[in-house]
């Protein structure tokens, strides 16, 4: 696709361009971390972005949740097997590699507890209900995988020099600040009130068991019947052995993304939603001292080429549309005002952004008309992410 | 005609980034004609209803929003938005439910109440669904509530939906038996008779077609009712099909397009002519992309219906157009 430019208006942007081959290229740079709210393309981006970076010669995994099935499939991991498998036809050209997993969620979250307790402590783990709930449900357990998942390939490449640079897709949550929030999360609940109550029994003293307790013992026991809070006791009982231990890696993998070596891109689209919640990510970032490398905006609409104006365009239609109602151009100048329309209201989106945010380098990735769906495709977004 | 006269409760699904919320705003103002009262409600904490509809941050209450689309006599009725939140549910079933009182406020305050709805993924939908239940169910019995012809839910995305609403599996394993169990079970009976609807959201693009193929087929394993598919941010079509053919292979022809731009009273020139062909060519790549998802979705045998990407973005000038469209081609 050659590269089209725009002269005008829309084209100065405030933002300065994010510079995509200098992030990859940097051997300091050891974890790309791509979150943004669902359904503006961070899978892509992410797979995209390791490939071009493997190709330049870095040695990378890339970390996903949930990529499409062809191009999972293009990528070989349609199998959740939650361990990195070379891709082949990656061009080892520059010395580089590339290895891709798609993340088990409840199958990391086992690990964690085989790896913190006795294999009878963990049995009794793994079979609670309380945990099976806990584990395969979507409520933040996803995003706390991820980060688990993350921390751990870090630490193996560290030892073993596997890799020199992780790509990380985060899950498709409601919001874009539950992947940082996940671990807070996972362990003020395991420090919580009613856990360190359901507790209290078995650790002895009596002094926690209070009137109020007793009143709460007795609700719960109306509401649920005894059976669930027999269960929900021993869950709590066999996970505050692993307590410590979740909590420490929690923390250790904060640390990491506090680190120098991790870059967060925030993916978008040119859409009010998806930048508002691209927006507070940003913010948030910065709160937690986190290293923001840039904004990515997906999908953008190509600009069209030329300075006809869509209100030119659909007048010149109307006109041809009365003499011909079949006209091919009028079809042709109703689509440039769309298209037009479209542009515009996109720039302004964007220019909204980088008022509020104006240290964020940006760039935009422009539509492509079809599906990516194998690693040419990936190449192309690649080179567009690079602003070829 | 609507082509789903009996149905109380709407649910609305659709992947991530397909318009799911402004379908399901949408869906409730074209319910809304003839004096008709309709709830809509949200569960995901998002706000998103506030936002559309440029009101204040909606509470845990039913609240006025609109009239809603006006039938050909220009009869309208209205629209009601509620904003359900784990938290807030659960300390309301409590005290309905139990008159739990004292013990009610103690279990916020030991983190009962925290523990219950962020951790445990089953009982926060339950929770959701509870309330949303009650809507649908509400009879004169109870005096003060408004009772609604259609409910209107933004329902978490396709991937979580039909887990979200089998509602009385999630609890099987934690609750086995107890007054839990039964409500759940009496919610599943409404939630799988033909008074309720699960519809589908998506765009004609791979991996939300995907998703809604999967979702009907996992919703029909549970029993759960599929309503239609809508087919959002539809291209516009403004070329027919052999004009797409020729805009491909790149066989448009340049000087009878220079002519007619001519004749428009536009000034022409090589630079604007190249643009509107490659222009052109990638408008008929992406309608052979829809056209081939929308096979796909052809093949998935349910009713469906078409709202156009609106290249000025949705404002609420925009919902009440959609919800036109969605009355004429009979979802509502």
């Amino acid at each position: 696709m050659k590269a089209r430019t725009r002269v005008g208006p829309l084209s100065t942007s405030k933002a300065p361009a994010l510079d995509v081959d200098a992030l990859i290229d940097d051997p300091a740079t050891g974890i790309i971390v791509c979150c943004g709210s669902g359904g503006v393309g961070k899978t892509t981006t992410s797979a995209a972005l390791a490939l071009r970076a493997a190709e330049r010669g870095r040695k990378v995994v890339v970390l996903t949740i949930d990529p499409a099935r062809r191009l999972a499939q293009s990528m070989g991991i349609e199998q959740l097997d939650n361990t990195p498998r070379p891709v082949s036809e990656v061009d080892p050209a520059q010395g580089g590699s590339l290895d891709a997993m798609m993340l088990d969620m409840k199958r990391t979250f086992d690990e964690v507890v085989e790896s913190q307790a006795t294999p009878e402590k963990a049995r009794q783990i793994l079979e609670n209900p309380f945990y099976i709930a806990l584990s395969s449900s979507f409520a933040g357990t996803q995003e706390y995988m991820a980060m688990e998942k993350l921390g751990q390939i870090h630490a193996d490449a560290r030892t073993d020099g596997s890799y020199d640079l992780i790509v990380v897709d985060t899950p498709p949550s409601r919001s874009a600040l539950d992947f940082l929030d996940a671990p807070e999360r996972l362990s003020s609940f395991l420090d919580g009130r009613f856990i360190r109550l359901m507790l209290a029994p078995a650790r002895g003293p009596a002094k926690l068991m209070t009137a109020g307790f007793g009143v709460i013992t007795n609700a719960l026991n109306k509401i649920l019947g005894g059976q669930v809070l027999r269960d929900l006791q021993m869950f709590v009982a066999a996970l505050d052995t692993v307590f410590g231990g979740f909590r420490q890696r929690a923390q250790k993998t904060y640390a990491l993304l506090q680190a120098d070596g991790t870059a967060f891109l925030v993916v978008a689209a040119p859409e009010p939603d998806a930048l508002r919640e691209a927006a507070y990510f940003v913010e948030r970032l910065s709160e937690d001292r986190m290293p923001l490398a840039g904004l990515v905006v997906n999908r953008a609409t190509p600009a069209p080429v030329g300075d006809l104006t869509a209100d030119e365009a659909m007048a010149a239609a109307v006109r041809l549309r009365k003499r011909d109602p079949r006209s091919v151009v009028a079809g042709l100048l109703r689509l440039h005002a769309d298209r037009s329309r479209l542009v515009e209201r996109e720039a302004r989106l964007r220019e909204g952004f980088a008022s509020a945010h104006p240290q964020v380098a940006t760039a935009v990735v422009p539509a492509l008309a079809g599906d990516v769906h194998d690693l040419d495709g990936l190449r192309r977004v690649g080179d567009l992410l690079a602003g070829g | 005609m609507s082509d789903w006269p009996d149905v109380r409760l709407h649910v609305v699904t659709g992947k991530g980034g397909t318009g799911k919320s402004t379908v399901a705003a949408a869906l409730a103002l074209a319910l809304a004609g003839d004096g008709k009262r309709v709830l809509l409600c949200e569960v995901e904490g998002r706000q998103g209803i506030a936002r559309m509809f440029d009101v204040d941050p909606l509470p845990y209450e039913e609240r006025r929003l609109t009239t809603g689309l006006p039938d050909e006599g220009g009869r309208t009725g209205v629209v009601h938005a509620l904003h359900i939140d784990p938290e807030s549910a659960l300390l309301e079933y409590l005290s309905m439910y139990y008159k739990l009182g004292r013990a009610g406020r103690a279990l916020d305050r030991f983190g009962v109440i925290e523990f219950a709805t962020t951790i445990a993924p089953g009982v926060r939908d339950v929770l959701l669904t509870g309330k949303v239940f009650e809507a649908v169910q509400r009879n004169s019995r109870n005096k003060s509530a408004i009772e609604y012809d259609a409910v209107v839910l933004d329902a978490p995305p396709t991937g979580r939906i039909a887990q979200f609403l089998n509602v009385s599996n999630e609890l099987a394993g934690l609750a086995r038996m107890g007054p839990i169990k039964s409500q759940s079970d009496h919610m599943m009976t409404l939630f799988r008779s033909p008074r309720t609807a699960v519809h589908l959201v998506t765009v004609l693009e791979e991996m939300p077609v995907q998703e809604t193929a999967d979702g009907i087929a996992e919703l029909r394993k549970v029993g759960l009712p599929v309503g239609g598919v809508v087919v959002n941010l539809v291209r516009p079509r403004d070329l027919s099909a052999e004009h797409l053919a020729a805009a491909r292979a790149g066989k448009l022809d340049r000087a009878e397009i220079a002519e007619q731009l001519e004749a428009g009273g536009i000034d022409v020139d090589d630079t604007l002519v190249d643009g509107l062909l490659a222009e052109a060519r990638d408008h008929a790549e992406r309608r052979a992309l829809e056209d081939s998802q929308r096979a796909l979705v052809k093949e998935l045998d349910v009713p469906t219906y078409d709202l156009p990407r609106l290249p000025q973005g949705i404002d609420l000038g925009s919902l009440y157009e959609l919800a036109g469209l969605m009355r004429e081609q009979g979802m509502a």
